[in-house]
């Protein structure tokens, strides 16, 4: 396997995005996000619709719409270039091989044409990780395995699959190449509960095997608290709070993550939830300044203002108006 | 038990869907979507079904509002046997029993305005369909009154799932049936369709039938839940209870599926959801 070249103190982490801006024409969908993931550090990344999560997921992969553009940086160990701006010539040796990315609906990532073995054989024989088709077909097997699938699924057409068996097929492929960072944009939104739950182990154990890094992004608190070790609030294409997910999940500070984690705690024994007031925004749409002021019940006119980033780079929060810290 | 009437009773309902023919010489494939389900649903109860893709509870649920027919058995909505009925004499169901489903998009008609989405089910059922009453229904559900004048595409998920509960409401029915109305929406609209849906229950003393792949959404707003797989139900008691100490090895599973912030925070890895044990946390 390759050995991680070039690590010097700043760049000791995996993936390192800064200053991340996502532009459609006039409107700003994501603006100034700042992240890294560490070696073998499990990051989620959570939000409601239209915040901006998976943009940012599609800005490192360089997968983003036509006419949706990206500035900032982006860098991955082990890659000399910007991921930003690369070429589809240089990001396509990178994709696949160094990150790759499990996505929400299996269907539409797996070639409905090709046995499920030749698409897993395919993953490494054009990114040359194994030396020839008998090798790549053995590790295929392999690879199957170890999601749980039997060694008969290599025959298979995807229609042939159920839901659950083709995201496992998915996250096989993903894993095919050793990748440096998986990322996984709401994995397991469209399965049952028990598929679910088997799903997001082999994930967890794909990537601690591999001592792979994880950005793991979804709506469901639950399954963040579950997966990650680490956890970002995105909302408004601004990432308005981030830390351990002990941290935030139980002493949050933005007034966004307090209102989340209210409005999704069904353990409640009251009868009515606490609620964040009105609805999120269509996207592009957010106010100026902190982009939750238009929903905040502490909204004061200081908010108009773009509230500073308080805390250090991987915990911390922008809020003029935080909840109290319980350990002040 | 037998101090409330039912709203609904099911009695062995068998649902089977012939599949097209696959060879000339053998018979077409059959599909048994309900296998024998029994649940009895009080008046005024918030009942809740519970099963993952495929059991069944889709199947059931529009064999209760008579819009699909079962292959034997019998259901009987408010004292009426609506098994053998023909449609021409549904009338009372379609005016007490309305439902609520997933998707508000697919539900609502894009080129109606919503005051006519609203009074639709009044117009076909031959009431007045005042203005002062689309009013009324769109200040029930939280929207404004202006919301009237515009058209599905206009609103958000929440706000469209909104409409859809006050176009259910409209012909004011005693039961109220939503499959799966929060599923398609955010974390902090769901709550707020929830605190909705359960308010307007305790308002309108009605019965409401929540169907929900979400077992820990079931338990906030249920009283009772029925759990179903593989077209039967394996389960029935207080929420509180099922999820505390389920008793069949499917709802063991089920339960100890489903992440909870609580455990996670304990502790609980991917590995624990996948372990079935009767005491979750």
């Amino acid at each position: 396997m390759s050995v991680v070249a070039d690590v010097n103190v700043r760049t000791s982490d995996v993936l390192t995005v800064r200053g991340l801006t996502v532009t459609v024409r006039d409107k700003t969908l994501v603006s100034d996000v700042d992240l890294s993931v560490g070696p073998g550090e499990r990051v989620g990344l959570i939000g409601e619709s239209g915040s901006g999560k998976s943009l940012t997921a599609l800005s490192v992969l360089g997968l983003l719409p036509e006419d949706v553009t990206a500035s900032g940086s982006v860098r991955l160990t082990g890659v000399d270039h910007e991921l930003i701006g690369a070429d589809e010539r240089r990001m396509s040796r990178v994709r696949g091989r160094r990150l790759a990315m499990v996505f929400q609906e299996p269907m539409t990532a797996l070639n409905p044409t090709m046995r499920i073995g030749d698409q897993i054989a395919e993953a490494m024989l054009i990114h040359g990780t194994r030396p020839g088709r008998g090798a790549a077909r053995a590790a295929a097997v392999e690879l199957l395995e170890r999601v749980q699938l039997p060694p008969d699924t290599l025959r298979a057409y995807p229609h042939q699959l159920s839901g659950g068996q083709r995201q496992r097929v998915v996250l096989a492929l993903a894993l095919a190449n050793d990748p440096a960072l998986l990322i996984c944009d709401e994995p397991t939104t469209a399965l049952d509960v028990t598929v679910q739950a088997l799903v997001l182990d082999l994930i967890v154990k794909g990537v601690v095997a591999r001592a792979a890094a994880l950005l793991f992004i979804t709506h469901d608190l639950a399954v963040v608290a579950t997966v990650c070790e680490r956890v970002l609030v995105m909302y408004g294409g601004r990432v308005v709070e981030s830390g351990p997910v002990g941290e935030v999940f139980t002493r949050p500070r933005h007034r966004y993550t307090e209102g989340l984690l209210a409005a999704s705690d069904l353990e409640t024994t009251q009868r009515r939830l606490t609620t964040i007031p009105g609805n999120v925004p269509p996207a592009g749409q957010f106010p100026s300044g902190c982009v939750f002021r238009t929903r905040c019940r502490h909204a004061t006119e200081v908010c108009a203002t773009t509230p500073p980033w308080t805390g250090s780079e991987t915990t911390g929060f922008a809020c003029h108006h935080p909840a109290e810290a319980v350990d002040d | 038990m037998t101090d409330t009437p039912a709203a609904i009773q099911v009695v062995d309902v068998v649902r089977t869907y012939t599949r097209p023919r696959t060879s000339l010489l053998r018979p077409a494939p059959v599909v048994r979507a309900l296998r024998g389900v029994n649940l009895e649903v009080k008046e005024g109860e918030r009942f809740g079904i519970v099963g993952e893709s495929g059991c069944g509870k889709s199947t059931l649920l529009r064999i209760i509002a008579a819009l699909d027919h079962a292959t034997s058995g019998h259901v009987v909505v408010e004292g009426t046997d609506i098994t053998r009925l023909p449609e021409r004499r549904l009338r009372f169901l379609r005016e007490n029993l309305q439902l609520v489903f997933q998707d508000p998009m697919s539900s609502l008609d894009p080129r109606m305005r919503v005051r006519d989405i609203i009074a639709e089910p009044l117009v076909v059922q031959g009431h007045p369909a005042s203005g002062a009453r689309v009013r009324e229904l769109l200040e029930a559900v939280g929207l404004s009154a202006d919301a009237g004048d515009r058209y599905p595409h206009q609103f958000s998920g929440g706000q469209r799932q909104r409409i859809s509960i006050a176009r259910a409401l409209a012909p004011r029915p005693r039961i109220l049936i939503a499959d799966e109305p929060v599923s398609a929406l955010d974390v902090s609209v769901r709550a707020q369709v929830l605190n909705l849906i359960s308010d307007l229950v305790d308002e309108l003393n009605l019965t409401l039938v929540f169907v929900s792949h979400d077992l820990s959404v079931v338990k906030h707003v249920c009283d009772r839940v029925a759990v179903m797989n593989a077209g039967q139900i394996v389960e029935t008691g207080f929420t509180g209870d099922v999820y505390a100490a389920p008793q069949h090895p499917y709802t063991q599973r089920l339960v100890s599926a489903i992440p909870t912030l609580h455990r996670a925070l304990a502790g609980a890895t991917t590995t624990d959801l996948l372990a079935a044990k009767g005491e979750p946390g």
